[in-house]
């Protein structure tokens, strides 16, 4: 299989990736909006107790979105990086923007981006190092959503969050690729 | 008999290396020396929940009256939303014991603040 890094053009990289993530993002985005009626429907405990976990999700989705800030400013991310660190900033701002709309939808408060975050920055030399940042929170966020989905009171959700945990793996294996490990070390994901 | 409690001698112990490749799974959220979505663990045994000077918390673990040492840890990690209802970690949790165990040991390990 051809990596994402191993594509000369970057546009070419870039609509590769695109062409495989956007089936994977509108699967949820779907599932959040055809579910209107039903999850406005649904209220009560077991909704409280759902808004709270996309709040959690909602929390570290805007956490991701400054971390890739931070990365694209800081300088040490050369093209095609650059561009795929953009394109995934990208898909967390998708995240964020449905997990907050179907806070909404359920009668929450979505959580705000804190002001500031602080990140290891001292630590990021080079891009290597940025990367390897990046992955782990990738992976972090893979497990979390793992931790995530069968807690949902709604199952729409769950697969939504699904989908999201998709997305999150594919940017954790592209990274890992670019960073010359192993894309995809296990058949599970934990 | 004996293997049993051999088993749980070993779960006790906990192995901080393996303990590590699970924290890897609370990056989303957590890092030892700063605060994130979850609070930070630098200080965490001895802490009394909800304690962390510049973290946010949920009214419920604020008012769950844990203290994290060993005990408090493995049964949190199992469920944390059964043991504390209404806590922001919202995680289905650490099934397996040996895996908690190694968790906590690395947990214990890594734990210290650093010196300021």
């Amino acid at each position: 299989m051809t990596s994402f890094f191993q594509i000369q053009n970057p546009a070419a990289a870039r609509r590769a990736f695109l062409g495989r993530s956007a089936v994977v993002l509108s699967g949820a985005a779907v599932a959040l909006l055809a579910g209107r009626d039903v999850l406005a429907a649904k209220s009560g405990k077991s909704a409280a107790a759902d808004v709270r976990i996309l709040n959690t999700a909602l929390g570290a989705e805007l956490e991701a979105i400054a971390a890739y800030q931070v990365g694209a400013e800081s300088g040490l991310l050369e093209k095609p990086v650059l561009s795929l660190a953009s394109q995934f900033q990208g898909h967390h701002k998708e995240h964020a923007d449905v997990l907050a709309g179907t806070i909404r939808k359920l009668g929450g408060k979505p959580v705000s981006a804190r002001s500031k975050y602080e990140f290891p920055v001292e630590s990021l030399k080079n891009q290597a190092d940025v990367l390897r940042f990046a992955a782990s929170l990738e992976k972090g966020a893979v497990s979390a959503y793992l931790g995530a989905v069968p807690l949902f009171a709604n199952r729409d959700l769950s697969k939504a969050a699904a989908s999201i945990l998709g997305d999150e793996a594919m940017h954790w294996a592209v990274l890992r690729n670019a960073l010359g490990e192993n894309p995809v070390p296990s058949a599970f994901v934990s | 008999m004996l293997e049993g409690a051999v088993l749980l001698a070993a779960l006790a112990a906990g192995d901080p290396k393996a303990g590590e490749a699970v924290y890897s799974r609370c990056l989303a959220c957590h890092s030892l020396e700063r605060h994130r979505t979850g609070p930070k663990h630098c200080g965490l045994f001895g802490r009394k929940a909800g304690s962390a000077p510049g973290f946010e918390y949920s009214a419920a673990m604020k008012r769950s009256r844990l203290v994290w040492n060993e005990k408090a840890l493995d049964i949190f990690l199992a469920d944390p939303m059964k043991t504390v209802p209404g806590t922001t970690m919202t995680y289905a949790g650490v099934e397996h014991p040996k895996e908690r165990a190694d968790l906590i040991a690395y947990l214990k390990k890594e734990s210290q603040c650093p010196a300021s």
